[in-house]
């Protein structure tokens, strides 16, 4: 490797800071002195955000309806092995005004959004309103590619076909009168899915001909929203909510907000009416269904891990540090013997 | 080589018959049957590859790796089954990985290449169609005439034909052959030796036969067919006509000889041998991580697929309706459902095995020895040499050597004789200014230009300067065109002479008479001419009686000018004494003892006159003994024995071999750090106890046991259980061991165990008179015993190959006796006192360095595999990855490959100052410490136990799945991931910043760089709807990630929460029980020069600047007290801390002195 007899008077090796290993270094020794003051430093620091996060956390108020119906006794009971379409509604007070904006989500158990070959089964070009995909889904969707008839199915995949479809509305009771609670359907999906990642073809059913709809649903993909041609189609946000897969198998999602009229500054305290169009069967898998309502901080819903985390790990820090503090202390008195 | 290989295992049997027969100049018999024997052509081939088979056979040589087979399978894996992962996430990175590695094997076969060129395109001069052409080395062919200059070196093995010179001799050293220096006469045919022209050459006819390659060096059998006049003269050729490639000519002014052996056939080239490839310790244990780390795999993967199937036996999470299954799927049969499960999961999970580990390792010890190289500490001015690095792999293993192997001679001496002392007459003299001066007499008279010599003293000289093998080689060639060398003797000065000698110590006492003024100035036949104080007398030379090493000495009979007939013996004490019978022999005994302890290398010197009638007698005797058909041997010896006998004894001579430079300081400083030293020697015992004394091996304290002389296996095992016996009575002093040759083989025969036993209790042993393969021996013996200790073996000569290519670490001093020790040693430094440097201080570092980096990388894959495997558990183990394929692919190569790679190559636990002054330091590091199996675990365990916390803490943060988000959006399955990610990424560098202890800028560039890195990249990666690729799925995840706020104080939270733990554990560590590295870590760099000092100061004498800076520092240390008490306080703790380890293994003074002074100013 290296050559053996060079030419005289080369071989002396460079004098340079690199070539000797005397690069300049900061060599920092994490002695008991630095770390005690720093360790105190964090753990104050620590305990004063968590403290912060914490209440934060307080504030915020959270109202959570389960709807399965298991309970003979629950509204929804009757719904639970209907087939046909069936509604239930379940009344609910708030004590105290449910400060807005209020955001209105459905949630899910035991239901496994994260499986691979579920969360696979979707052709992101047919979704990004590539017309080629419309006839020649890819093979990812598999069962969900073609029906029966071998027609190609758009959207493809087990994912949309497994869309969720209970409907909700909300009523509020002022003085014995239902009235409707006005729920906002925009801004729920992430804005780069609504306004670049998917993307329509010019909303006709003419592009649409040659192709089924998924098996599961009852109107096909160009009619989910009919009276609104942003909210239609590929870009329909109830849609790419549930096109973004849930992490775990318990999960929410972002169904309406409430943000228009009266209830823009919230929920006044009183009795509300949910109604439900029953649809969505869980009880195959035990799952559960609910309604959440929230608002929420700069730091999102209600989140009682953060603040406690800081908590804990600030005190750990203090503790630690006072214990350091004491063997480092016996120690230097040994020294000093 | 290829071929050689071939050749060897009998693939291609070049050759048809047993002999091969070369036609001189390949001039084919015109008639006859004759058919063409294929030789090798003279390119000599070292390099692996051509630019054709260098892509199939790097790749096959790199897949024959396991680790690399290993990902090939799961990259094919991949491709066949329905993976989690795109085969891309294992394919790119074992792309990157084979790439660099070919790289780097393709730079250094180009190295390899450029050499061999050099070589086989040096010019040479062939006979070809009657004149004489000039053409390149690798186009001789076998029957070529070659024409060698002098001080060349031959291309090819050749057959003298014929030299400048009438009797056609040449002189050859072999010295990169063999490493011997002397200069050895080669013969050729009397028919041949006359045609010292090309023309004459030209009109030579004559074929060679003689048997086919073999590498013995000394063997060659074959004959020459002259034909002369339509006669044909047949001559047997022997060794003694061959003039092999490598070899130098020297002293003669051209050869021609005929090209027998070439290229890979020439002797030399069937004498390379390729480097046993040596595996360092830390490889093995990283092979055994590796298998651990594979069960680990296993055994997650195992444990997957059974809970998918317990999962799975219930139908609702068989096929729930939201997800049910293909025809396919359904129909395919349950056994090899599994098995696709099963690889599938071990696709998921092979990250866990780290790909990266093997090229980072091998960058690492590729660049890392540049260092070595590149130390001005390790240059040695005088002789223009730095240290030289021959194998990378070994970087680390310098820093864990238990036992030092050093041959003597050239070693720890600098194997140059100098004569000192003589003894004439039983006076004592010693050499000044080229006069020899007797004892208790000052200086030279100023005056006298020629002194007076006695005759004794004057006889003694002559008999120095006569009886000997010496030849001379004239530096001015021009000036002695062979011929009678004596007419030119006086016309200019014996500075032009180079004596060559078989033995340094003829050759040093030969110049020593010539400084005197007794002259040697050449040997003509049987004459042989000196130089008596500008007075030429010629000596007729006319019985050598050659040296042996049963008899130890040599004697010449010669005829003085006068007439007279005498004789010249020279030779051991022991062997000449005896035979004594006038003289001052009882002085001189006393005066050789008195040499010997000096470290000086005697010899006696005897002399005895022949009356005519007793020579006649003595010439008889010889005749007859020398041409005696039977026992030959034995008639000679005793003939000998006849002769050298009533010596009139003349006086002894005292050769000292110098010690090299820092030799004892250098022996002292690594016995304190721990290593075991034996010294291995062929010299006589006597020599070497004395060098052993000088040079600090042994203490004059010691107890020196002898196991000498041991004739039979009782007597031998006796004795060693005597030495067992005396060693456990006395177990307070040190004791050193001297063993001989004969009784060490014996001692291994059958008593290894017991013999094992006492070296092991033994702090020094000498073992004497050894031959080169018992000096390989015993290191095997060590290295084999149960303990398994790491051995070193440094040596100059080529007697110490097989020592040097058998230990773990071979290391080769650049010394006198040629380069074979160098050429086959691992490591090549200039001079002994640079391994106290290379051990202590590279070592140490290379090590720690290494050590790290490998338990980093089986941590960081933990860290990065666990949490996936962890997900299976909320994801019904359906083999959904937790981050994307892209994050997969780039966290070994990019996130993480860098921080790493620059911490092991600059990292720097301690100053190096301070290795050096304390010694010490290198047994925290010994057996193989920082990859024992505890910290193994501990590494291990820590990467599981950060996993959890990087994926319990993200699954915590996100709760019942509440929105993170400040306008009510939710996360998804991604988002998740790459939070888990994030985190990871930050955690496992700054896990690496909590280990670096010397930043440079680079350090603080990568670090930083590299989480730097990983954010633009997820920011870019995730910016963009990228056309390639399959899936969307990644599209600003990680800009949605880091909008929001409660991210942020996560990502923070579980940063903290990895690694307080480990800064509490670091601080705790350090003061509670701190390791004699930490401590001295608190050393500043002057203080750790001042502390070299004073040991230099103490233990050595070494003068005055120690001194002054030994008073710098007390003075800067009580300007320190007055200054400020605590840090007084913390400089004497450093340094009694220091003197606390340390004087459990020194004996020597140092503490004590400096502990005292510094108590009191304090």
């Amino acid at each position: 490797m290296v050559k053996e007899e060079q030419e005289e008077s080369s071989n002396r090796p460079d004098n340079t800071a690199f070539t000797q290993q005397r690069l300049p270094a900061w060599q920092p020794i994490l002695s008991a002195s630095i770390v005690i003051p720093m360790f105190l430093l964090i753990g104050a620091a620590f305990i004063g955000v968590g403290v912060a996060l914490f209440i934060t956390s307080r504030d915020i108020q959270l109202q959570e309806l389960d709807y399965t119906g298991d309970d003979s006794e629950h509204p929804c009971f009757k719904c639970r092995t209907n087939t046909e379409k069936c509604t239930c509604s379940m009344t609910f007070s708030i004590p105290t005004l449910f400060k807005g904006p209020v955001f209105f989500y459905y949630g899910l158990t035991n239901y496994f959004q994260n499986q691979r070959k579920y969360g696979a089964s979707k052709d992101d070009n047919q979704l990004y309103g590539d017309l080629d995909y419309f006839t020649n889904p890819s093979t990812d969707c598999d069962p969900y590619t073609r029906d029966s008839k071998n027609m190609p199915i758009v959207p493809c995949g087990a994912l949309a076909n497994s869309m969720f479809n209970d409907s909700f509305s909300l009523s509020h009771t002022v003085n014995g009168v239902q009235k409707i609670v006005p729920l906002d359907g925009k801004g729920i999906a992430w804005w780069t899915d609504y306004n670049i990642k998917y993307r329509n073809p010019t909303l006709n059913s003419v592009f649409f001909s040659g192709t089924k709809k998924p098996t599961n649903w009852p109107k096909p993909i160009y009619e989910l929203d009919t009276t609104d041609v942003y909210n239609n189609g590929f870009i329909n946000q109830d849609f790419l909510v549930w096109m973004r897969r849930a992490a775990l198998p318990d999960f929410r999602k972002l169904y309406r907000r409430i943000t228009h009229d009266d209830y823009a500054d919230g929920l006044p305290a009183g009795n509300y009416t949910l109604t439900i169009a029953y649809n969505y069967p869980v009880h195959s898998f035990n799952g559960k269904k609910k309604v959440v309502l929230s608002n929420v901080s700069w730091m999102g819903g209600k989140n009682d891990f953060l603040g406690i985390a800081y908590i804990v790990v600030g005190s750990m820090c203090v503790v630690m540090s006072v214990v350091m503090l004491i063997v480092y202390a016996r120690f230097k008195f040994a020294e000093d013997v | 080589m290829l071929r050689w290989i071939r050749q060897q295992l009998g693939f291609d049997p070049p050759h048809q018959s047993d002999t091969r027969t070369v036609y001189v100049a390949n001039r084919f018999p015109e008639h006859g049957h004759y058919i063409p024997q294929r030789f090798a052509d003279n390119r000599i081939i070292s390099s692996k590859y051509t630019i054709w088979n260098f892509v199939p056979k790097n790749l096959f040589e790199q897949f024959r790796r396991i680790a690399n087979f290993y990902f090939l399978i799961i990259f094919l894996v991949q491709l066949m089954i329905d993976t989690p992962t795109s085969p891309v996430t294992s394919g790119l990175p074992l792309l990157f990985v084979i790439t660099v590695t070919a790289i780097k094997q393709g730079y250094e076969d180009w190295l390899r290449h450029k050499a061999d060129n050099e070589v086989n395109g040096a010019p040479v001069f062939v006979v070809r169609s009657g004149s004489l052409v000039q053409t390149r080395s690798k186009n001789i062919r076998v029957g070529d005439i070659v024409r060698v200059a002098k001080d060349e070196t031959f291309p090819a093995d050749l057959v003298l034909l014929s030299s400048d010179r009438a009797d056609g001799t040449c002189h050859i050293t072999t010295a990169s052959l063999d490493g011997e220096t002397n200069l050895k006469t080669h013969f050729s045919v009397p028919e041949t030796s006359v045609c010292q022209s090309v023309s004459q050459l030209e009109a030579l006819q004559a074929v060679v036969e003689c048997q086919q390659p073999e590498a013995d060096l000394y063997r060659f059998v074959g004959r020459v067919t002259v034909t002369q006049h339509g006669e044909e003269i047949v001559r047997p050729l022997g060794p003694e006509n061959l003039l092999l490639r490598g070899a130098r000519l020297k002293n003669t002014k051209e050869i021609f000889g005929v090209a027998v052996y070439t290229g890979m056939e020439s002797k030399m080239a069937l004498n390379y041998k390729c480097k046993s490839q040596k595996r360092s310790a830390v490889e093995k244990s990283m092979n055994t991580f590796l298998i651990i780390y594979l069960v680990i795999l296993l055994s997650e993967a195992v444990l997957s697929t059974i809970l998918k199937y317990a999962w799975q036996s219930e139908e609702e999470w068989n096929e729930p309706f939201y997800n049910q299954k293909t025809e396919q799927e359904r129909n395919s049969s349950p056994i090899l459902q599994f098995i696709s499960d099963f690889l599938a999961f071990l696709v998921l999970y092979n990250f866990i095995i780290p790909i990266s580990l093997y090229v980072t390792v091998e960058m690492q010890k590729f660049l890392g020895s540049f260092f070595i190289g590149w130390d001005l500490d390790l240059y040695h001015e005088e002789s223009n040499q730095k240290a030289q690095v021959n194998t990378s792999d070994l970087n680390e293993e310098l820093g864990q050597v238990e036992y030092l192997f050093t041959d003597k001679t050239g070693t720890l001496t600098e194997n140059e004789m100098q004569f000192r002392e003589c003894s004439i007459n039983g006076i004592k003299y010693r050499e000044m200014n080229g006069k020899l001066v007797p004892e208790g007499m000052t200086g030279d008279s100023p005056g006298g230009s020629s002194p007076q010599l006695m005759s004794e003293e004057l006889l003694f000289l002559k008999a120095v300067s006569l009886c000997h093998t010496v030849q001379i080689s004239y530096n001015q060639s021009e000036s002695w065109l062979g011929g009678d060398p004596f007419s030119h003797t006086n016309s200019f000065s014996f500075s032009h002479m180079e004596y060559y000698a078989a033995s340094p110590d003829e050759k040093a006492l030969v110049e020593a008479t010539r400084r005197i003024g007794v002259a040697f100035t050449g040997c003509s036949g049987d004459t042989m001419e000196i130089n008596t104080f500008g007075k030429t007398e010629k000596y007729k030379l006319l019985h050598v009686l050659e040296f042996d090493p049963n008899r130890r000495r040599m004697s010449v009979i010669l005829e003085t000018p006068s007439g007279g007939k005498m004789l010249f013996t020279k030779g051991a004490e022991s062997a000449v004494l005896p035979f004594t019978t006038t003289g001052e022999i009882e002085k001189t005994r006393l005066h050789v003892d008195e040499f010997a302890l000096k470290g000086l290398r005697t010899l006696v010197v005897a002399c005895r006159h022949f009356s005519p009638k007793e020579y006649i007698d003595v010439d008889k005797r010889l005749m007859s003994a020398r041409t005696a058909l039977q026992r030959r041997e034995e008639k000679l010896q005793q003939a000998f024995a006849h002769i050298e006998n009533n010596l009139h004894l003349l006086g002894a001579t005292g050769v000292e071999d110098k010690l090299q430079d820092k030799v004892p300081e250098t022996i002292e400083v690594l016995r304190r750090a721990g290593i075991k030293i034996w010294v291995l020697t062929g010299d006589k015992h006597e020599t070497a106890v004395s060098v052993s004394l000088s040079c600090g091996h042994f203490h004059r304290t010691m107890n020196i046991l002898e196991l000498l002389q041991q004739r039979s296996d009782n007597e031998c095992a006796e004795q060693l259980r005597r030495l067992a016996r005396r060693i456990k009575e006395d177990h307070v002093i040190q004791h050193g061991l001297v063993v001989d040759g004969a009784s060490l083989s014996l001692a291994l025969r059958e008593h290894e165990k017991l013999f094992m036993e006492v070296c092991k209790n033994c702090s020094a042993v000498l073992c004497c008179r050894m031959a080169p393969l018992q000096k390989a021996k015993v290191v095997r013996l060590l290295k084999t015993s149960p303990e398994k200790p790491i051995t070193l073996a440094v040596g100059d000569g080529a007697n110490d190959v097989s020592m040097i290519q058998e230990a773990h670490v071979g290391i080769g001093i650049m010394g006198k006796e040629g380069r074979q020790a160098v050429r086959n040693s691992d490591y090549a430094i200039a001079r002994f006192k640079f391994l106290a440097k290379l051990l202590l201080v590279h070592g140490h570092f290379y090590y720690i360095r290494i050590a790290t980096l490998v338990q980093y990388f089986f941590y960081k894959n933990v860290c990065f595999i666990t949490p996936q495997f962890l997900y299976q558990f909320f994801c019904l183990f359906s083999q959904q990855t937790l981050y994307d394929s892209v994050y997969l692919t780039l966290y070994n190569i990019c996130f993480t490959s860098l921080p790493i790679l620059v911490y092991s190559l600059f990292e720097q636990l301690v100053h190096p100052d301070i290795l050096q002054a304390k010694p010490s330091l290198y047994r925290d590091i010994s057996k193989n410490s920082l990859l024992s199996f505890r910290t193994f675990l501990y590494w291990t365990v820590l990467g599981f136990t950060h996993a959890f916390v990087f994926f319990f803490g993200s699954y915590l943060l996100m709760g019942e799945d509440t929105s993170l988000m400040s306008n009510g959006q939710m996360f998804g399955n991604w988002t998740f991931g790459t939070l888990v990610f994030t985190v990871m990424v930050i955690t496992v560098t700054l896990k690496l910043a909590l280990e670096t202890q010397f930043w440079t800028w680079m350090n603080h560039f990568v670090t930083w760089g590299s989480i730097a890195f990983y954010f633009i990249f997820s920011l870019f990666y995730g910016g963009i709807i990228w056309p390639f690729l399959h899936t969307q799925d990644m599209y600003f995840v990680f800009v949605q990630l880091l909008s929001c706020g409660s991210a942020w104080f996560a990502i923070v939270i579980i940063v903290i929460t990895c690694l307080f733990p480990e800064v509490m554990k670091k601080v705790l560590y350090r003061h509670l029980c701190p390791t004699s590295t930490q401590k001295s870590q608190s050393l500043s760099a002057p203080q750790a020069q001042a502390l070299s000092c004073v040991e230099s100061l103490c233990c050595y004498q070494h003068g005055q600047s120690g001194c002054s800076r030994l008073a710098r520092l007390l003075e800067q240390m009580t300007g320190q007290c007055k200054a400020s008490v605590n840090n007084c306080h913390t400089s004497s703790r450093s340094n009694r801390s220091w003197s606390d380890t340390e004087n459990f293994y020194s004996n020597d003074r140092t503490i004590l002195t400096l502990s005292p002074i510094e108590a009191s100013r304090c």
